[in-house]
């Protein structure tokens, strides 16, 4: 590992392992779990078993007189609290009162009721199944097409999908009552607006809140949300004074943390006998669950941003129809929107190629936005920032030896063989965003400090939580400041230390995060310079591999010099303040277009419905990329969520609201042995909305993914006449659609 | 119960109730946070320990069945600051993201090279089928274990 402060050296660009690792790998780290405090008391919430019933009572006596317990909470114990926040304001949007804890009435599986507090946490278990509830159970609605007149075009299904992050969430609060301070920690991806939003329901100054996000496992949307649980937390540590901690359950991380997806689409696409696409029309019924979350009513309007993809139509409609049942709320989950967007356009191309009987990669570099046309504005009122759509799909038909491919196929079906080529080619939003397209400001924000020593420390208002930003910021500031990596601290995810920022999610925290950073770092250069010009009594100065020279005589000062000399200040330059520290908040001009082509081999077994991916080629462009190590890791792990989506992953709630997917023995989640190799390559358009050139990558895979992998399977069965399947694609359905067409 | 056992070569005694689980002796009598949660159902691996050289999950264990066994932990790894290879390598494939299942993947990956010193990609994938990650996708962490199998047979 390149650690070492060699003035030459520089980082960007390079496979740098990562900073944060260390702590990780050795089980030091600290995640919410982990924080320990003395007098530490332990959460657990009773919640409904029923998806729609009326609480006619609800007896706490034997829960409260049980041993360790300190205290319950019931619905209609809970005073002074606001409701759980939807961030989105739309003109007739229908937001039902969401109170922390039922009272008279619950709406889906894990419904929080009430919150049982004892000093250790099976005493606290214990108590909970002492509450006696009494129900009246109502009607359930689970499937959100039920409540529609029907219509008929080609439906297309992204279903339902459990974000399964591997640490569930969980919340520590710790009131000082003296101070009237609350501290909350919380697995979460956007601290800041967790401790505006929590303390605005808690009725809490904001200055007397602090939020800390400490080592988050796994976030992919669901810890982008401002959780019930979060308040509640708060509200009992507030009211017993008293450390709580409450750690969901995997069950409960199921059933009461937001789930993704949940699309019924219905595409029309119209284009002329040469295959020019002329426009493209969708009906959208988004299942919302029980509630809107934080930014639930805005996933189906990314999907609708997104809908022309990469081709070139002025000719867009949309309407979308939310529908409320009786199931846990949907929300952002890796990709939000773009991804059902995604499958939707891909597959409706596929089909419109099979209908045109043209091949799939020719009527795609037909219709293509072209180079030249940059930047372009779509008709869902985007404008696509760079793009070069073309040269990743050829370079994925390449990879796949594509026309040789074609040949093995022909032969196959002379043998009755399914074997199937897909491709995909995406195109996503990131970057999000700027601020007037974003509920929440879309800016973000940085702060460089350079100590005494010449030390450098980052705070970043993004919080990172396995995207290595800890290395790729190091990477940035060790560049443009030239000094080592090991010089530079990246710290993250707690609003006491760092300013207020937005947090990581919409493959944002580099493109938005790391721009914030550049920016600052330029501040600090000028300043840099100044105090190096005034130390070498020169004007014509060159601050280079971490010093200020002077270009006449070569004299120089390290920055370790400088820094102390602002901070010992015995002489200043003219307009110039003590210290070396900048702070910047960046409002990116427009939002990054990320794009690129997967290409999917599939072969399916005629007896049994499985299907092998033989060859999965990958070809994303996410502009230029900082550490590449880095950027394989997210292409690979988006990838396996896109297969989870393609192929085993449903949530499946029976008609009575019950989820029948309520743990990982039946919701599968990809495993290592069911992984194909990834064939990882890259392309590289420099997006020209930030100083950086990056695009973002968090979301690639995922997106790209799920329609390669459907448009292979498919491609492999139209012989029998197969059209459309919709995911996942189990081994049952294939085989029980095997079994129908022959 | 009275129940002794042995955590990274250090005996920890304590009167526990017969239903505290092995993780939760692990993590709050011996404070030994390394050691994740996960699932609760033994799916996931987050939890993996080594109890008597073998890899095991350790929240379907009761900690008075683990009585006067030798555990390892992720934290016994490293010893004076020297990680252990299966660490070291992790670290260089770049085989975690957030982490959380990480000191479970590094304890069933010891055990599959324990087991069988150069495995094949196939029995790498099928010797971490126990061990969920939702960030990695798999490939590096497979890389790691080639990399830690080629740095031992060395």
């Amino acid at each position: 590992m390149a650690t070492t402060t060699v003035k030459t050296e520089t980082f960007v660009g390079k496979r740098i392992r990562r900073r944060e690792d260390p702590r990780l790998i050795t089980g030091t780290a600290t995640y919410v779990e982990d924080v320990q405090m003395p007098g530490m008391h332990y959460a657990v919430i009773l919640r409904s078993p029923h998806a729609a019933a009326r609480i006619r009572s609800i007896d706490t006596k034997q829960a409260v007189a049980a041993p360790g317990v300190v205290c319950v909470f019931t619905g209609k114990d809970i005073k002074g609290v606001g409701a759980v926040p939807c961030g989105i304001a739309m003109p007739d949007l229908r937001v039902p009162p969401h109170t922390i804890l039922a009272t008279d009435r619950v709406y889906f599986v894990g419904h929080p009721i009430a919150v049982v507090v004892a000093r250790d946490r099976y005493l606290a278990r214990d108590a909970a199944d002492l509450i006696e509830v009494d129900y009246q159970v109502l009607p359930a609605v689970a499937d959100p097409e039920k409540a529609l007149a029907k219509v008929v075009k080609q439906r297309i299904v992204s279903q339902r999908l459990v974000p399964m992050a591997m640490e569930t969430r969980g919340v520590v609060a710790e009131w000082h009552g003296a101070d009237r301070q609350l501290n909350l920690y919380t697995s979460t991806q956007i601290p800041h607006l967790v401790r505006t939003l929590v303390a605005g329901m808690l009725g809490l100054e904001e200055n007397r809140m602090r939020v800390i996000a400490p080592e988050v496992g796994g976030g992919f949307g669901s810890k982008l949300n401002v959780y019930a649980e979060e308040a509640l937390t708060g509200y009992v540590s507030m009211k017993i004074q008293k450390p709580v901690k409450w750690i969901e359950s995997r069950r409960e991380n199921f059933t009461c943390t937001i789930h993704g997806r949940g699309h019924v689409d219905f595409y029309e696409i119209a284009a002329k006998r040469d295959g020019t696409i002329l426009g493209i029309k969708l009906k959208l019924i988004q299942d919302v669950g029980a509630y809107h979350q934080l930014l639930t009513p805005l996933i189906p309007q990314l999907s609708v941003l997104m809908m022309p993809g990469l081709y070139n139509t002025q000719n867009i409609r949309a309407d979308i129809v939310g529908v409320f049942t009786n199931c846990v709320p949907t929300d952002a989950y890796r990709g939000a929107g773009r991804p059902e967007a995604t499958h939707g356009i891909e597959r409706m191309v596929d089909m419109l190629a099979a209908e045109l009987q043209m091949d799939p990669a020719e009527i795609r570099l037909k219709n293509f936005v072209t180079k030249d046309k940059f930047p372009y504005p779509t008709a869902t009122g985007l404008v696509y920032d760079s793009g070069d759509y073309a040269t990743p799909l050829k370079k994925a038909l390449d990879l796949v030896g594509y026309h040789k491919l074609r040949q093995e196929q022909a032969d196959a079906r002379k043998q009755s063989k399914y074997m199937g080529i897909g491709i995909s080619t995406y195109g996503e939003i990131c970057a999000i965003g700027p601020s007037p397209a974003t509920p929440a400001g879309g800016w973000e924000s940085a702060t460089v400090k350079i100590e005494p020593s010449g030390k450098v420390t980052i705070m970043t208002g993004a919080c990172p939580h396995g995207q290595g930003e800890e290395t790729t910021f190091a990477q940035i500031a060790a560049d443009e400041l030239g000094v080592g990596l090991d010089d530079i601290l990246v710290l993250r995810g707690d609003t006491a230390v760092v300013q207020y920022g937005i947090g990581t999610f919409g493959s944002r925290a580099t493109a938005v995060g790391g721009s914030a950073l550049y920016y600052a770092l330029q501040d600090l250069k000028a300043k840099i310079k100044k105090f190096g010009a005034m130390l070498l009594e020169s004007e014509d100065v060159t601050l280079t591999g971490g010093k200020v020279i002077c270009n006449k005589t070569g004299n120089s000062k390290s920055l370790q010099e400088i820094a102390g000399a602002t901070y010992r200040a015995l002489k200043l330059p003219p307009n110039t303040e003590p210290g070396l520290m900048a702070t910047r908040f960046w409002e990116p001009p427009n939002f990054t277009f990320p794009f690129g082509a997967h290409i999917v081999v599939t072969d399916i077994d005629g007896e049994t419905g499985q299907i092998k991916i033989r060859r999965y080629v990958a070809v994303d462009d996410c502009g230029n990329i900082l550490n590449p190590l880095i950027v394989d890791g997210q292409v690979h792990g988006g990838v396996a969520q896109g297969l989870g989506q393609a192929l085993w992953e449903q949530a499946v709630y029976d008609d009575n609201g019950q989820l029948i997917t309520g743990e990982l023995m039946d919701y599968a989640v990809p495993r290592s042995h069911m992984m194909p190799w990834i064939e990882s390559h890259h392309t590289c358009t420099p997006s020209p909305v930030n100083p950086l050139g990056v695009k973002g990558v968090g979301e690639a895979g995922t997106i790209g993914c799920s329609p390669a992998v459907v448009n292979s399977v498919v491609d492999a069965l139209s012989p029998l006449g197969v059209r459309h399947i919709d995911m996942p694609l189990t081994p049952e359905k294939i085989w029980k659609l095997l079994a129908t067409k022959n | 119960m009275d129940i002794t056992l042995t955590i990274n070569g250090k005996s920890y005694s304590q009167d526990v109730e017969p239903r505290l689980l092995l993780i939760h002796f692990v993590r709050d009598v011996a404070g030994l946070t390394g050691t994740h949660m996960g699932c609760e159902t033994s799916l996931c691996g987050a939890c993996t320990v080594e109890l008597n050289g073998k890899a095991i999950k350790s929240c379907t264990m009761f900690a008075v069945q683990a009585k006067g066994a030798d555990i390892v932990t992720v934290e016994g790894l490293a010893s004076d600051g020297k990680l252990d290879p299966m660490q070291e390598a992790f670290w260089n494939e770049h085989g975690l993201q957030c982490g959380f299942c990480t000191p479970g993947m590094i304890m069933a990956s010891k055990q599959i090279l324990d087991r069988n010193p150069a495995p094949t990609e196939d029995e790498i994938r099928h010797g971490l089928e126990g061990n969920v990650c939702r960030c990695t996708g798999y490939q590096h962490i497979v890389n790691a274990v080639k990399a830690a199998a080629a740095g031992a047979g060395k």
